[in-house]
């Protein structure tokens, strides 16, 4: 125990990074579109906390309002994917994106 | 020490939240390993000194986005798994691969040398509270521009969800 250990911005990062690879991995593997949804938020909200890490880290504010920017669109995004969800369960019973060929050009 | 505790717990809440996300089976526990994430990241964002966010995290997401779930949750059923188990050629491989791509390249950053990631600016000295008064005087003044075309999004979503969901009556040939 000769030196302290510190909890520096890299240790956010990598936690990020993990957050980002599980979402990633999540968008790939499920196929019910609410899941995917879901995942999608927690690969914004590793892009979010990489804004404030770097916030932190160059001591300057405007990471922190990227947040804001990012959280509206995230919010946005919920709204209209939700709306086209229900809708398509509506029509066809399953929220699963395999059934969804009818989108083909 | 108490740093260290006050960035493990966390981050282990955050992290056993998003495996939940990714691998339970009903659709309400996934909600709930939503919620337990963004919570546990607004833990994090208070250690960072974003005091401000973390209470934005708190309202918009675990309040307001969570709750949109899971009323469409319950809207469309809770037990109805996923019917398709009809596999795209070579999925898993693919998965497998990437997966054990990002794993490998954030592994060996971290033991590069002993979890330092090298970054080209240096810490700065400058520490920064986000408080309210001062993300407001920012935002309004030099991200004013992007602040204004961000409402324009939102009125945009809200019209389009309205649209999505109003059927309409007249006109059943078009399906």
């Amino acid at each position: 125990m000769n030196r302290m250990i510190e909890v520096t911005s890299d240790w956010y990062l990598t936690l990020s990074a993990i957050l980002f690879s599980i979402g990633f991995l999540g968008m790939m593997f499920r196929k019910n579109a609410l899941i995917m949804f879901m995942c999608i938020e927690l690969m914004l909200n590793a892009v979010n906390l990489t804004f404030i890490t770097a916030s932190k880290h160059l001591g300057l504010i405007d990471g922190q309002i990227a947040v804001f920017f990012v959280l509206v669109v995230a919010a946005a995004e919920v709204v209209v994917g939700l709306a086209i969800i229900v809708s398509i369960f509506k029509k066809q019973e399953s929220a699963s994106v395999d059934m969804l060929s009818s989108a083909k050009g | 020490m108490t740093e260290i505790l006050l960035f493990a717990i966390p981050a282990l809440l955050i992290i056993l939240g998003a495996l939940i996300v990714v691998f339970a089976k009903n659709p309400v526990h996934n909600a709930m390993g939503l919620v337990l994430t963004l919570t546990s990241l607004a833990i994090v964002y208070i250690t960072l000194n974003a005091t401000f966010v973390a209470m934005v995290q708190m309202l918009v997401y675990a309040g307001a986005v969570m709750t949109l779930f899971l009323f469409v949750i319950m809207m469309i059923g809770v037990d109805k798994p996923e019917q398709s188990r009809k596999e795209i050629k070579g999925q898993t491989f693919l998965i497998s691969g990437t997966l054990i791509l990002l794993v490998s390249i954030i592994v060996y950053i971290g033991l590069e040398n002993g979890l330092n990631w090298d970054l080209i600016f240096p810490e700065s000295e400058n520490a920064i509270e986000g408080t309210p008064s001062l993300l407001a005087s920012s935002m309004f003044t030099s991200w004013v521009f992007p602040f204004e075309v961000i409402s324009i999004l939102l009125i945009v979503a809200t019209t389009s969800a309205l649209a999505l969901a109003y059927e309409f009556k007249k006109n059943e040939s078009n399906d």
